[in-house]
């Protein structure tokens, strides 16, 4: 019998580390600017700011998938968006390990730069492949347009590329040059996230990927989520209302509400002994 | 020796807020288990059990109480309060959590379960191979079901297969919930046949049962539950 290997615990600092972050719509009133307003669920009742998220921390550590659950309006895609700079949060501060050694924070950071990191650091997957694709242009040219992004000039390495990511999202090689509005949901999901792997991104934020696909195609696309992770060893930061793919995915998870992390801890754990009573409601919610 | 796990009045206290309930599963619950041997906890369905092993896995918080494990990388931890990625490690490489219910993806043939677990453990590709078919030849898991996804195994079957795969690791510490529920006679021989080649081979573990009889002579220490404490 061979050896086993040995294991030693390395400490790592978090590749991606969030702290307080706010995105509120509205200006905000004495009212709501407490630290202990009460609010009606994320809304002020006195000058009807949303608060889409308050003071949310969360770290992903190198080679992790952390899931973040909530129902719908609780904050999560905001959460994502806010990540990419789709979003301009309202105040807090996100650190990326591979972005001058997590020194900066990214939301302070010049425009120039901050495409950068969404070029080259980041990758994200969107629930609606329409604002991660050009539905009009062929599957090559969606990730040849963020290959170029991210500095390739080479034809035939991006050509290569492309197809070998394409393989291995199982999109046949006859269909690439199609464009992805004539795909199935799934296989634009797929393209997608071909498209975010095309830079060899280090982290990347996959938001409510396998919503509204049916039951085996969402199998595949899970499946493929968990190669990609094994094959080459991204974090990713998984976001979803099914606590279903969040209990295969994750390891560790978050529990949004209302714009807050209610809860944190090990997945099972927030399945089988969820400590807060929203927790308690979504996992009793579960089929 | 130090004793590989700890128990120090370990109070286990869910709180129901839809059913407004406080259920109280276990209280004061103290004991030790070193290193090599076989504990066993038994006691009727509902005494809080299984409770116990869930916290020791950190799928249950407690409520009180501490439980310092003797991890091999990390040395003494208290796992009420350690930290998630540390708490990960040593369940990826010492602790090994078996019930009669399959933990894994349905869409994965049996052989793949092991080989996949046998990753944490083997570097070469084909060593991960060898050590996998080796304890499915040892768990006595049929050739022909190598291939087969595990959804349609027998009771017994899925039971052997989460050992296999949990063992082809070599965990240091195993916690077995329940292993013989809902088995035959047949199979619940074959499990204690099991647990006692393992017992000589020098892996501690902690065991619950339901059942008296299939315990006799093999445990080192056996507690008795009854109403969330020892009797």
């Amino acid at each position: 019998m061979p050896k086993t290997l040995e294991h030693n615990f390395v400490e790592q600092a978090p590749i991606l580390r969030l702290e307080d972050l706010n995105k509120s719509y509205g200006d905000g009133c004495e009212y709501c600017s407490k630290e202990d307003a009460v609010l009606e669920k994320n809304i002020c009742p006195k000058c009807h700011t949303v608060h889409a998220l308050r003071g949310v921390n969360l770290e992903v550590y190198p080679g992790e998938i952390v899931g973040v659950v909530g129902e719908s309006g609780s904050g999560k895609s905001t959460l994502m968006q806010c990540i990419y700079f789709d979003k301009n949060p309202s105040s807090g501060a996100c650190y990326l390990t591979p972005y001058k050694e997590g020194t900066e924070n990214i939301f302070e950071v010049s425009e120039q730069e901050k495409l950068k990191i969404k070029n080259l650091i980041l990758g994200m997957v969107y629930q609606n492949p329409y604002l991660g694709l050009r539905m009009d242009f062929s599957s090559l040219s969606n990730i040849a347009e963020r290959q170029i992004a991210a500095g390739s000039r080479n034809v035939h390495e991006m050509m290569d590329r492309s197809d070998e990511l394409l393989s291995e999202v199982n999109i046949s090689k006859w269909r690439a040059k199609e464009a992805p509005k004539n795909f199935s949901g799934g296989m634009q999901q797929r393209v997608q996230i071909a498209k975010a792997l095309s830079s060899n991104p280090p982290i990347l934020l996959l938001d409510e990927v396998t919503t509204g696909l049916d039951l085996s195609v969402q199998a595949r696309v899970l499946d493929l989520i968990k190669d990609i992770m094994h094959e080459f060893n991204i974090s990713m930061l998984v976001v979803s209302h099914d606590l279903g793919v969040i209990r295969m995915l994750a390891e560790r998870t978050y529990v949004m509400l209302d714009g807050k992390v209610v809860e944190s801890g090990l997945t099972d754990q927030i399945l089988e002994d969820p400590q807060h009573p929203y927790t308690q409601q979504l996992v009793y919610s579960l089929l | 020796m130090a004793a590989l796990l700890t128990l120090d009045k370990l109070t286990k206290t869910f709180h129901l807020y839809e059913a407004e309930q406080t259920i109280e599963a276990c209280q004061n619950i103290s004991f030790e288990v070193q290193p090599g041997e076989f504990v066993g906890i038994t006691g009727k369905s509902g005494s809080g059990k299984s409770t116990i092993l869930k916290c020791i896995y950190r799928t249950n918080l407690a409520s009180s109480g501490s439980i310092v494990y003797d991890s091999a990388a990390f040395g003494p931890v208290e796992i009420t309060t350690l930290e998630e990625r540390k708490m990960l490690h040593i369940r990826r490489y010492e602790i090994a959590y078996i019930s009669q219910f399959l933990s894994v993806l349905p869409r994965q043939s049996a052989k793949q379960i092991v080989v996949d677990s046998a990753k944490d453990a083997y570097e070469e590709k084909s060593e991960q191979e060898e050590a996998a078919i080796e304890m499915l030849k040892h768990f006595e898991i049929a050739e022909h079901l190598w291939n087969v996804f595990p959804n349609t195994f027998s009771g017994g079957e899925k039971l052997r297969l989460n050992i296999a795969a949990a063992m082809v690791k070599h965990p240091r510490f195993l916690l077995l919930d329940e292993p013989t529920a809902s088995l035959d006679n047949a199979s619940k021989v074959k499990v204690r046949e099991l647990i006692e080649k393992l017992k000589s081979e020098g892996t501690t573990m902690l065991g619950i049962f339901h059942d008296l009889e299939f315990m006799e002579g093999l445990c080192d220490k056996e507690f008795n539950m009854q109403k969330g404490s020892f009797v």
